[in-house]
């Protein structure tokens, strides 16, 4: 439990280039995310924020730049390394993505059974921690996917995220489409996470009280690259049109008094 | 430091970690020293350390966690676990909690407060009692359902004809292309082969009776009967039926159907009508071709194998068949094309939310498809025996 240097980035993006076909979605774009920080990247729909991160975990290969997790390089890891790596950071899915053919628990204990070595009944404690802590009630375990709501769903994602207690998680909207409660609870959640476990957090949204209430930074995707990266109080300041009409606008202002 | 240091977790080392490493190890007064990384890469030794401790009762009332070098919701969970065994009330029988551990500890006790679900089980021989009553009435329930979607496609398909405009032409176009058209070289060549394979067997066995002449009735009215429309069934069930299955499938899945009809579109006129109609169309033509190349398939063999020329071949295919052997194969195509297209697209429309759920229905569409042509097949040639055709 050392206290590490709080500065010291542990996913590293520069120079990037994406492209599909013709469609240029990053170029040149710079990211840093420190350790333990909770980031939040916002943009207009069709920025590439969802990209980004498929980029980052290796879901989607760049044309150009380099990206380092953990001062490694994904794409230039044999497969054995690239396993090691992956261990290291979960991944929530937009729709939660849960394994339809398996129930809540058992999507949970898929990295587990991939990627630890663990007994079975241990496993089970441990994937029942995990479903009750996102705040799933504990008959959702022997649930399928199908029949689960799409706000239980995403948490039953975070649970399959969180199964082997990862240094990094990629949440991709957490909070769209749950209700205003859940969603707060969910954030709450993500800090807690966060600062017990020091848990480093990406997280897209465009949940403006995800924003205000637990993002230690904010990164603003515009024009093909990463526009600024803040405190959120300092990007209300910023005079980018965009940004300014995103924070000023009247979701905005409501956030912030509901903060304030 | 004494005699009394216990060192428990020497025994068994499983797994590829240092076996130096000692994550429990009493101390005195009651202390015991939680040591070490308590994170899931060594939960496999830790629980089964906890598991296998032996302590006097109460001889445990501290935890003591200075030394601990790691720590997550799993050595969490394990050290909530070790407290429970040790009945050592947490948080206050932890000292020198490194920091986070607390709070972690706390949320991971809360979230383990939840009550348990009470399991449920019965006798078995009445759950396979209840599973075999449940298939019975699943099968029956299935059967009323397809045979009410084929009469829904049927009255879509009179209003169809009532009002020509309800019909989608491009999209009915476009399946005859995709399930008719491209269909042609699989289907030929399979025809083509079966037709050779056919030849050269009939041969074989005709051969001992001198009668190798009659191999060209076999090809000829064999082709034409069964086996062309047959083998074009088949194909166009494996090609079309599995297609149109997934495609519905993965539109339910998607509540793409749900959006069609809450956009005031009948899914039966824009998604079934056109891909069964396409079938019911372009079958016969399929079927024609591939009695075609059989017979192409079958004289090539006759004449390399047999020394029977083509012009012979012609001569004696026209002796052994008349039209109505051609007829009485296609007549039953476009049966079939329409069976085949309601099976898949029913199939695909019964698709539940899971990607299980889609691939068993494909292969539903498949089987059951191929069955029922081959039940609806029997049917006809009793109905031509008996009509003496």
């Amino acid at each position: 439990m050392e206290v590490e240097e709080e500065s010291k980035p542990i996913i590293r993006v520069s120079g990037l280039l994406t492209r599909f076909g013709s469609q240029v979605v990053h170029e040149g774009l710079d990211l840093e995310v420190r350790k333990g920080e909770v980031l939040g990247v916002v943009g207009g729909s069709g920025t590439g924020k969802s990209v980004l991160l498929r980029t980052i975990i290796g879901l989607n290969r760049p044309a150009a730049g380099r990206i380092e997790v953990f001062g490694q390089e994904p794409a230039g890891l044999d497969a054995a390394d690239r396993r090691q790596l992956e261990q290291r950071w979960g991944v929530l899915f937009q729709n939660g993505a849960l394994f339809s053919s398996l129930t809540v628990a058992e999507n949970v204990e898929a990295p587990m059974r991939e990627h630890a070595d663990l007994p079975p009944a241990l496993m089970d404690e441990l994937a029942g921690l995990k479903i009750a802590m996102v705040g799933l009630p504990h008959e959702a375990c022997a649930k399928f996917p199908s029949e689960l709501s799409g706000g239980m769903r995403k948490r039953a994602g975070l649970a399959r995220a969180l199964a082997l207690d990862p240094e990094i998680v990629f949440l991709d909207e957490p909070t769209a489409g749950l209700d205003p409660v859940g969603a707060a609870d969910f954030d709450l959640l993500i800090r807690e996470l966060s600062d017990t476990l020091g848990l480093t957090v990406f997280m897209v949204t465009h949940d403006l009280d995800s924003l205000y209430a637990i993002c230690d930074r904010v990164a603003v995707l515009a024009e093909r690259k990463v526009l600024a990266v803040a405190p959120i109080a300092e990007l209300e300041e910023h005079p980018h049109p965009w940004l300014q009409s995103y924070f000023h606008g009247p979701r905005a202002r409501a956030a912030r008094k509901a903060r304030q | 430091m004494n005699s009394e240091v216990a060192t428990i977790s020497t025994a068994k080392s499983k797994g590829n970690h240092a076996s130096d490493t000692t994550w429990l190890e009493q101390g005195q007064g009651g202390v015991l020293h939680l040591k070490g990384d308590w994170t899931v890469a060594h939960a496999r030794r830790i629980d089964s350390l906890i598991l296998q401790a032996r302590f006097e009762p109460g001889s445990v009332n501290r935890l003591d966690l200075a030394g601990v070098t790691g720590f997550d919701t799993t050595g969490a969970w394990l050290l909530l676990k070790l407290a429970d065994r040790l009945s050592v009330a947490l948080p206050e029988g932890m000292a020198a909690a490194p920091h986070g551990v607390p709070e972690l500890v706390q949320r991971v006790s809360a979230a383990r407060a939840e009550p348990a679900e009470p399991s449920r089980r019965g006798n078995p021989f009445v759950i396979i009692l209840a599973r075999l009553g449940n298939a019975t009435l699943e099968a029956g329930r299935e059967a009323g359902a397809m045979l009410g979607f084929m009469g829904a496609t049927v009255a879509a398909a009179m209003a169809a004809l009532r009002r020509p405009a309800r019909l989608r032409l491009t999209a009915t176009v476009h399946h005859m292309e995709r399930a008719g058209l491209n269909a042609l070289p699989i289907v030929g060549l399979i025809s083509f082969l079966v037709g050779v394979v056919l030849a050269f067997q009939g041969a074989a066995q005709l051969q001992r009776f001198g009668a190798e002449i009659f191999v060209v009735n076999l090809i000829g009215v064999s082709v034409l009967r069964e086996i062309g429309i047959l083998l074009t069934a088949i194909v166009v069930a494996g090609r079309s039926g599995s297609s149109y299955a997934a495609q519905l499938g993965s539109m339910k899945v998607n509540e793409e159907v749900d959006a069609l009809r809450a956009l005031g579109l009948d899914p039966m006129d824009v998604l079934v009508l056109p891909r069964v109609l396409a079938l019911f169309l372009m079958m016969g033509p399929l079927a024609l071709f591939a009695d075609l190349m059989g017979l192409i398939g079958g004289g090539l063999m006759a004449w390399v194998a047999l020394d029977i020329p083509p012009t012979l071949y012609v001569d004696r295919l026209t002796n052994a068949v008349s039209l109505w052997t051609l007829l009485v194969g296609l007549v039953k195509a476009p049966v079939f094309g329409a069976l085949i297209g309601l099976v898949g697209c029913y199939a695909g429309l019964q698709t539940g939310g899971s990607a299980d759920s889609l691939g068993r229905q494909t292969t539903i569409a498949v089987v059951q498809a191929i069955f029922i042509v081959i039940v609806v097949d029997a049917i006809f040639s009793i109905f031509f025996n008996i009509v003496g055709v």
